[in-house]
């Protein structure tokens, strides 16, 4: 009892004090998930993320001597976990935003980010309507939310039929999985179909996904032209395999975001070859961003991927990309507030203005890693471009441009559900005046 | 015989002073010196799954049937109480009340095959509400109120025109329904209600020769124990998540509930809330342990499956040496020290 008396303060000490940090620091609390279903994507992305900021701060010596600073917190993509290390990590200093790489995560945070004033960034995924910066100030759903992703996979395909006139008459079934995030998507098919006049078939897999026999028997009745398939984990490799079985050619397969990855090709070998999913990033090393990272990072021994090979790889890509955002923002806000650690305010104000043509992507060593971004108060995707790769079983290749998606579009589709969530929370509309003052402590 | 009841008097004043002492101390004393991560990280969530360790306890703990469903109706109190509260324009406590007679409701249609079966064959056959639930509230957008990601935000906890949305707001509005749960369950438990249900537990042929109304026991336990899930689903979702999906409320939530009520000590009041206190604190404390030990050196996946692995063996080994659970080594640890006290 009395070794237990006198142990228990050091233990509690030990335990709940957070590690300080320094005075010009600018401080990235990461909700990361090494272990559980997930952790291909969570290790790829956050060790691309943190790979992105060692190279700043080895490199340059911090953002305009500003050091980047980081702690972790693991989630395994678990959303009380998730909210258990934000109120954790949120009473850091120098805190500029927030990256967890899950929409159950990020919805938990909405209301204490908004409180808070930090920016909440869901790269490539994220709730849609957060898009609209009017009624979401510090939600960044950046380069591409989930209509956009369809809009672009819809351009794709009709660019490969030779123009949006071509898909008429055609016949397009999307393979979902049977999960809000497989459904969210439904509408804007449909949407879609209606204006451009192709068929649309809608399957539902049920979650995990590692029986398809019935959907694919269903699609061989249907013979579309393409399949669009909306996967999430071992769904992915399944559908690939079942689709080699039922003798779909797997070239008329278009993956979507959560598709795209090495590790949901891999498993499904042979039948992989030939697969086209869109991206954001490009994979690869051959950009001259991760050749820096390979000679800055790798080569002194300080890189956080435990396996070098996946350098290059989508996830780990799509971490970079999204240090280079985060990075960039933080620059941004530095010019107009001063070179020093920014308040979370600050830095969402640096995200709203956080516009990289093609030619400061190149400067950045980024040139077709990704295309360019153009954020402002009330967009807060940025108007990101897509591309497509195909696998060739031992890697991804580029097979097609920068691809637009139809934004204008989508956006009164956005806006009427930010609406309806502004009038149910009795949130304000904010105005571009509104968006260009900043707290600073 | 004097000294014995001396001691009678003295433990009596002694647990007679703790309720309120412990009162004073959770709705005063907390929230005045506790810092928000305290709050917001471990004790909102102590606390719903608290009273979801409480339901289930009523159903398996007291009266011995086994389920596996405690997330379904998790989930139904959640998602109930947002949609009263969004269609129906009442104050959230009456939609919380709602919630909880829903849940009763989805609770006394699976509590029928108890009527049949029993044991495993009852845990299984209440699988079937987790699967059925989890189904239902992703296959039909209404109950999202239409959310295009199946994900809905929480409302504004208001109290007659207060608004609890700060963390101390929603640990007293969570605090305040947990205690009056808690002594409503502490009456029925006490009370002839809850000799019927240890009976039907003990032996439900000899209950019922002795005229025990065993169908309408073991259904009124159903009933209650899943209306007090369904709100310990709302406090889960609204004070603690601050967000609803239906995915939260998964198999893995029933077994963690499930592992409460073992690890806390069947049919104590008192266990379910420290098994629920060790589910909650034990896996943040072995973490921040082996960050503080480890951070750095060895990979950080591989730091977190042997925490697992130590979480797993600890509860493992817990077990076999004391079955009954932490609320019996509470009571061998307070004998012990009046036995000091007195010597």
């Amino acid at each position: 009892m009395s070794f237990l008396t006198r142990i228990a303060p050091a233990l509690l000490a030990a335990t709940f004090l957070a590690s300080p940090v320094l005075a010009d620091d600018q401080h990235f609390p990461l909700q990361s998930y090494r272990v559980g279903p997930y952790a291909a994507g969570g290790t790829g992305f956050f060790g691309g993320f943190i790979d992105y900021m060692t190279l700043i701060n080895t490199r340059d010596g911090g953002v305009n001597g500003v050091k980047l600073t980081w702690s972790e917190g693991e989630t395994e993509y678990e959303v009380e976990k998730g909210v258990e290390v934000y109120q954790r990590l949120k009473s850091n200093p120098g805190i500029a935003a927030w990256n967890p790489l899950s929409v159950g995560i990020a919805y938990a945070m909405i209301d204490g980010v908004t409180a808070d004033k930090t920016p909440l960034i869901t790269i490539n995924h994220g709730r849609t309507d957060t898009t609209d910066g009017r009624v979401f100030p510090y939600v960044f759903p950046l380069l591409l939310n989930p209509y956009s992703e369809t809009s672009g996979i819809v351009n794709y395909i009709a660019s490969k039929e030779g123009g949006p006139e071509a898909l008429k008459g055609k016949k397009i079934a999307v393979l979902y999985h049977g999960s809000p995030y497989g459904k969210e998507t439904i509408p804007i098919y449909e949407l879609l179909a209606q204006k451009y006049g192709f068929d649309l078939v809608q399957i539902e897999v049920p979650h995990p996904g590692n029986e398809q026999g019935a959907q694919w028997l269903q699609i061989r009745r249907e013979k579309p032209d393409y399949v669009v398939l909306r996967g999430w984990g071992v769904m992915n490799p399944v559908a690939l395999t079942t689709a080699q079985r039922n003798g779909f050619p797997v070239d008329r397969i278009i993956g979507n975001v959560w598709s795209n990855s090495e590790e949901d090709v891999r498993p499904a070998g042979d039948a992989a070859i030939g697969y086209t999913a869109i991206t954001t990033q490009a994979s690869g090393n051959q950009y001259p961003v991760l050749q820096e990272i390979i000679k800055t990072v790798y080569d002194a021994g300080k890189g956080n991927l435990s396996d070098p090979a996946r350098i290059g790889s989508v996830y780990h890509n799509l971490g970079i990309v999204n240090g280079i955002l985060n990075v960039e923002a933080v620059r941004i806000a530095q010019a107009r507030f001063g070179n020093r650690t920014l308040t979370g305010d600050e830095v969402r104000w640096g995200f709203e203005h956080l516009q990289l043509s093609p030619e400061r992507v190149k400067e950045l060593g980024a040139e077709n890693l990704f295309r360019s971004i153009n954020v402002t108060y009330d967009n807060h995707e940025g108007e990101g471009y897509v591309t497509f790769q195909q696998w060739d079983g031992q890697k991804w290749n580029v097979v097609s441009d920068w691809i637009a998606p139809d934004w204008a579009l989508l956006r009164p589709i956005i806006e009427k559900s930010s609406e309806a969530y502004a009038k149910e929370k009795g949130l304000p509309i904010r105005s571009a005046a509104d968006a260009d003052a900043a707290v600073s402590n | 015989m004097t000294a014995i009841s001396a001691f009678a008097t003295r433990a009596g004043l002694a647990t007679g002073l703790a309720l309120p002492a412990l009162g004073l101390l959770a709705f005063v004393a907390v929230p005045l010196t506790a810092s928000p991560y305290v709050l917001e990280a471990i004790l909102l969530p102590f606390l719903a799954l608290s009273l979801a360790g409480l339901g289930l306890n009523l159903l398996t703990g007291y009266g011995g049937q086994v389920s596996l469903g405690s997330a379904a109706f998790m989930a139904v109190g959640a998602f109930a109480a947002y949609n009263f509260d969004l269609r129906s324009g009442l104050p959230l406590p009456v939609s919380i009340l709602l919630a909880g007679v829903t849940a009763a409701a989805i609770g006394l249609v699976f509590g029928l095959p108890s009527l049949r079966l029993r044991g495993f064959y009852l845990a299984v056959s209440t699988l079937a509400a987790q699967f059925f639930v989890q189904w239902a509230l992703t296959k039909f957008a209404w109950f999202s109120n239409g959310s295009p990601s199946g994900i809905i935000a929480a409302p504004v906890i208001e109290l007659a025109g207060l608004r609890l949305d700060g963390a101390v707001g929603r640990y007293l509005f969570s605090l305040s329904i947990v205690a009056a749960v808690t002594l409503l369950v502490h009456r029925i438990v006490s009370g002839p209600e809850g000799v019927n249900l240890i009976a039907v537990r003990d032996n439900e042929t000899a209950a019922r020769v002795i005229g025990v109304p065993v169908l309408r026991t073991k259904l009124v336990a159903f009933a209650l124990s899943s209306a007090i899930i369904g709100v310990a689903g709302v406090l889960w979702a609204f004070t603690y998540l601050r967000t609803v999906e239906p995915a939260g409320f998964n198999l893995d939530r029933s077994f963690q509930i499930l592992f409460i009520i073992i690890i806390g000590g069947l049919a104590t009041l008192r266990g379910t809330f420290l098994g629920a206190a060790l589910i909650v604190v034990f896996p943040l404390l072995l973490g921040r342990l082996s960050a503080a030990a480890f951070d750095g050196l060895i990979d950080a996946g591989l730091i977190k499956l042997t925490e697992r692995i130590v979480l797993g063996t600890t509860i493992i080994l817990f077990l076999i040496a004391e079955p009954n659970g932490l609320s019996a080594i509470l009571s061998r640890l307070t004998a012990r020290l009046r036995g000091i006290g007195r010597g």
